[in-house]
């Protein structure tokens, strides 16, 4: 894989889209984003073969939703199928959720607990590791039939995915080549997510999707984009919760598609009467007088050793780790079509959770998934810039505040992080 | 006979108190909305799915009257959504149980979302399972679980359900 450094991605040689594909100027790199790349079928093929199929880490689901062997979940990455499995060696495993014989979806549930894979049109039977173990009339009947003369199933499966864990988390890649996670992420990122789980063992909360009317892109830009968080998502700043001139900061993977944006607690009370005064100048809906009758909501336990309250941290291409206040969820991203996500929310707390704090991170959750104080909006501004910009796939947008370029940095006025996820997939992809 | 009696009356009771909600909620002032519960009230919207497997969390998670207010307020003052409304069907209460004054209950709804740009579309299907506190004057929602048949929800979730 090519690498992208200084916000211009570089080609990896031919040209592998259609000769209709417009061209993505060179110049442009990561800084201006034609609104086509949110548009086209054959981007939205391409991503499924250079992006989700190719050697990238996509999350999976959490360790803890697959406890015992013959326990699976189905999710999609990209838009195919998978299933994850553990099996009876204590191991994880992944396979394309698709029967080896005719093609139709082996599991039919979310998740559960099976033996094997038996596919409910011929009943060919895969293993809890995806091999394909067994054909249904295989030897024929009474001497007719039966599967053909030498057929080894061993050579015939779906695709399996390598898969690798990180804290409590399950990864896949379609491609064997890929990275160990551990170099993928790097070793910013890993303290970043270790400092969240902490040793503990997570348990589910719940589980949530929410489906957004844009392409996937726009939603992964958001969860990168340091910049809107307190101008869009005015609960924290209308109750004077968070501001974006709080401590804190970015960070971005080398390759550019990984971030961490992070704020601290905000100790110094002259600071807050200045932001005060900052936000009135920029003319913010954020100065009311208006304040929550209950703030049990915000009451939060110390859980960390730091002081920082808002981590988001995303892995390239489809993964979103949260930590706002207590509050703690994955969201896995699956694109569905050109203009259409799924958004799927796992909310987590911890086995050594006491009911208190159990009961806080319930009362948090409400800051976030499709009906958040602090997320809702998310679901309809992807929204609207695929209606604003529908017809205008020739112009760009523009990623210019924080200036030009991909690095680290300790504030949030930046776009950075969005023009590194930019680098890196135009790396991958050639665009 | 008394109990067939007394159980139609209460359905009676609530079900004129729904649809007191669904106007306030729909065609009246959202604001008043939290006026149907008790102080001490539990409110979430969860799934089938969560419900069935005893996961904890919701997508709305109120535990207080004064919680609903500030929903309702940062709807208002806080949040940023295009312009939609909802509307609701919701159907005859099944009394589950009558234990003094407090009687719980189910009731199936349908929901229809009206945006700016776009037809009405039926936005969320589900039951809320409740516990009703009533009064010679009132009846209030103790806890009202809303439990919807999909995981899926279009964009975002506003306004109450």
């Amino acid at each position: 894989m090519t690498t992208a450094k200084g916000g211009h991605a570089t080609m990896d040689g031919a040209r592998p889209t259609s000769e209709t594909t417009p061209h993505w100027a060179e110049e442009d790199g990561g800084t201006r984003v034609p609104y086509w790349v949110f548009q086209r079928e054959d981007v939205r093929r391409l991503e499924t073969d250079k992006v989700f199929h190719g050697p990238c880490w996509n999350y999976l689901c959490l360790e803890c939703e697959l406890v015992a062997p013959g326990d699976f979940v189905a999710v999609h990455v990209g838009e195919t199928p998978v299933i994850v499995t553990r099996d009876a060696d204590g191991q994880f495993y992944a396979f394309e959720n698709r029967c080896a014989h005719r093609g139709s979806l082996l599991a039919l549930e979310d998740r559960g607990n099976v033996k094997d894979f038996t596919c409910v049109y011929h009943a060919w039977t895969h293993s809890l590791q995806g091999d394909l173990v067994g054909i249904a009339f295989k030897d024929g009947i009474k001497g007719c039939g039966g599967i053909a003369e030498g057929f080894d199933m061993s050579k015939y499966g779906p695709r399996k995915l390598r898969v690798q864990t990180v804290e409590g988390m399950i990864f896949g890649s379609f491609d064997e080549d890929v990275d160990d996670l551990e170099d993928y992420l790097g070793e910013e990122l890993i303290g970043r997510i270790a400092r969240v789980f902490n040793g503990r063992t997570p348990v589910v909360l719940a589980r949530f999707t929410q489906i957004l009317p844009n392409n996937w892109k726009l939603y992964v830009e958001n969860t990168k984009d340091s910049y809107h968080a307190s101008i869009l998502h005015t609960f924290f700043t209308t109750f004077e919760l968070n501001r974006l001139s709080q401590k804190g900061g970015i960070i971005v993977s080398e390759e550019g598609g990984c971030h961490v944006s992070y704020s601290m607690i905000d100790r110094d009370a002259e600071e807050k009467k200045k932001n005060a005064s900052l936000y009135a100048e920029q003319k913010i809906r954020s100065d009311k007088d208006i304040a929550l009758q209950d703030t049990s909501m915000l009451q939060g336990f110390k859980e960390f050793p730091d002081d920082i309250t808002l981590q988001i941290l995303t892995v390239f291409p489809n993964f979103v780790l949260q930590q706002i206040q207590n509050s703690l969820a994955v969201r896995r991203v699956q694109p569905t079509a050109t203009d259409s996500t799924q958004l799927h929310w796992t909310y987590f707390g911890f086995e050594e959770d006491t009911p208190e704090e159990r009961k806080i991170r319930l009362k948090q959750a409400n800051l976030v998934g499709p009906g958040g104080y602090v997320s809702m909006e998310d679901g309809c501004i992807g929204g609207f810039v695929q209606r604003a910009t529908a017809t205008a796939s020739g112009e760009r947008a523009v990623l210019a505040m924080g200036g030009y370029d991909i690095g680290s940095g300790n504030d949030r006025i930046t776009e950075a992080s969005i023009r590194g996820f930019w680098a890196e997939y135009r790396a991958r992809t050639g665009l | 006979m008394r109990d067939y009696v007394q159980t139609a009356a209460t359905a009676a009771r609530i079900a004129e108190a729904q649809a007191r909600y669904v106007h306030t909620i729909d065609d009246g002032n959202c604001v008043e909305w939290p006026e149907f519960f008790v102080d001490d009230c539990f409110y979430m919207v969860t799934t089938a799915d969560n419900f069935a497997q005893n996961l904890e969390a919701g997508i709305i998670w109120l535990d207080s009257k004064a919680m609903l207010h500030d929903r309702i307020l940062s709807l208002f003052e806080a949040n940023v959504y295009e312009r939609h409304s909802y509307r609701h069907m919701i159907g005859q209460p099944f009394i589950t149980s009558i234990e003094g004054d407090e009687v719980e209950c189910e009731s199936s709804f349908m929901v229809a979302r009206i945006t700016r740009e776009g037809p009405t579309m039926l936005f969320a299907t589900g039951r809320y399972i409740d516990r009703w506190r009533l009064s010679d004057e009132q009846a209030l929602i103790v806890k009202r679980i809303v439990v919807l048949d999909s995981g899926y929800i279009d964009t975002l979730l506003g306004f109450p359900l």
